[in-house]
């Protein structure tokens, strides 16, 4: 787009990071995350598979407070990106689109995915 | 392909520091983007310190007043001084605003000035919008109808006529379409939330017959669905008006027109 000597403006650099453009990063970076997640479920699923010794070594594997971490990570970007994925749904819809209807529904989502990321984990 | 740090002939440089506040009472230093086309030097950051007391209270009066009193060579964009016109966008402490109702006062500390971000420039504030113009003449951004002309105007229900309400108010000064981060990454094929907003404000006009070809023109990877309702256009529209919303009726609409 900047094909001229022009020097480009700063963008990313300068730019106020507000609820609208974190929460809207934060959906794609969750997304990503779950991918990851996605792989080591694969590896739980096929441990299970292998047998009682692979299963075992897996969920030692699992317990360690570095993989601990990541589950909790991974959970809490399920539920975040669970809950966005709706609000994404109602914009689809034509509904939410006032700026203090769009804050409101961006703090529920923080919220709730607070709340069920904890709930999980208490009840695990 | 995003790029997010910027070219290396764009990087801001420290600049130089004018101080002219001596004796103030309220004293407030600007920090504006500089860039000099004629220098060959990268663009670079300029510290103004100025007293308030002896400028009006808006961004664009200490602008003035830099340029009048310190440094007539500071340049930007400005003419209505009343945020109808669109000429003084800028990104003001963070975010994009029309410098003229943009109060200082709302401003806490230093206020930091760069041109509408992610746009070539031509001087200090002053961005190339050659691209952004040729975007909104894409949707031919005027009233089309086959009928023949009636002999009077093209009269419109009371209720048509409100559908217009938060639309024909855009000034197209494009704060919104250089605050979408989807403009700043692809805004060669997306058409970014002001364009947008133009494309609804004719695609929902009564009188306009060319609906369905505005609608084709759209239905595109890129023109259209690079919007991700970010919602940074709604957020820092100088007006007050809902690009945001506006995509989202298209893309409804997109969607109705197929069943």
């Amino acid at each position: 787009m900047n094909k001229s000597a022009r020097p480009l403006s700063p963008h990313l650099q300068v730019y106020r990071p507000q609820l609208t453009s974190v929460l809207s990063i934060l959906h794609r970076g969750t997304g990503i995350l779950l991918t990851l997640g996605t792989v080591l479920l694969v590896c739980w699923l096929a441990a299970l598979a292998a047998g009682p010794g692979a299963y075992a070594s897996t969920q030692a594997w699992f317990g360690t407070w570095y993989m601990q971490l990541f589950l909790f990570a991974w959970s809490a970007a399920l539920f975040f990106h669970l809950c966005n994925g709706i609000r994404h749904l109602f914009w689809d819809a034509g509904m939410g689109y006032e700026l203090k209807h769009t804050y409101a529904s961006g703090y529920a989502v923080l919220i709730a995915t607070a709340v069920l990321t904890l709930a999980t984990w208490i009840a695990a | 392909m995003a790029e997010f740090t910027l070219p290396k002939n764009s990087k801001v440089q420290a600049g130089k520091t004018l101080r002219a506040a001596t004796g103030a009472r309220r004293s407030r230093e600007f920090r504006l983007y500089r860039y000099d086309p004629d220098s060959g030097q990268n663009p670079r950051l300029d510290t103004y310190e100025i007293d308030l007391d002896r400028c009006g209270p808006m961004v664009l009066d200490a602008l003035i007043y830099i340029k009048n009193e310190l440094d007539p060579t500071v340049t930007f964009r400005r003419s209505c001084r009343e945020g109808i016109c669109g000429s003084c966008a800028m990104n003001i402490d963070g975010t994009n605003t029309l410098a003229c109702t943009k109060a200082i006062e709302d401003v806490g500390g230093a206020v930091k000035i760069y041109p509408l971000p992610h746009m070539p420039v031509v001087k200090d504030l002053v961005p190339d919008l050659t691209h952004f113009y040729a975007q909104y003449a894409s949707i031919r951004p005027w009233l089309q109808a086959e009928t023949a002309a009636p002999d009077r105007e093209r009269l419109q229900s009371k209720e048509d006529r409100a559908r217009l309400d938060g639309l024909y108010e855009c000034i197209l000064c494009a704060s919104c379409s250089a605050a979408c981060p989807s403009y700043w990454w692809n805004g060669d094929r997306y058409l970014g939330p002001a364009i947008l907003l133009q494309a609804y404000r004719w695609i929902v006009d009564s009188r306009d017959e060319n609906t369905g070809e505005r609608l084709d023109m759209l239905e595109d990877p890129f023109r259209l669905y690079r919007c991700h309702t970010i919602m940074n256009c709604t957020k820092t529209c100088p007006k007050g008006l809902n690009p945001g919303k506006a995509i989202g009726e298209i893309k409804k609409l997109m969607v109705e027109r197929q069943g």
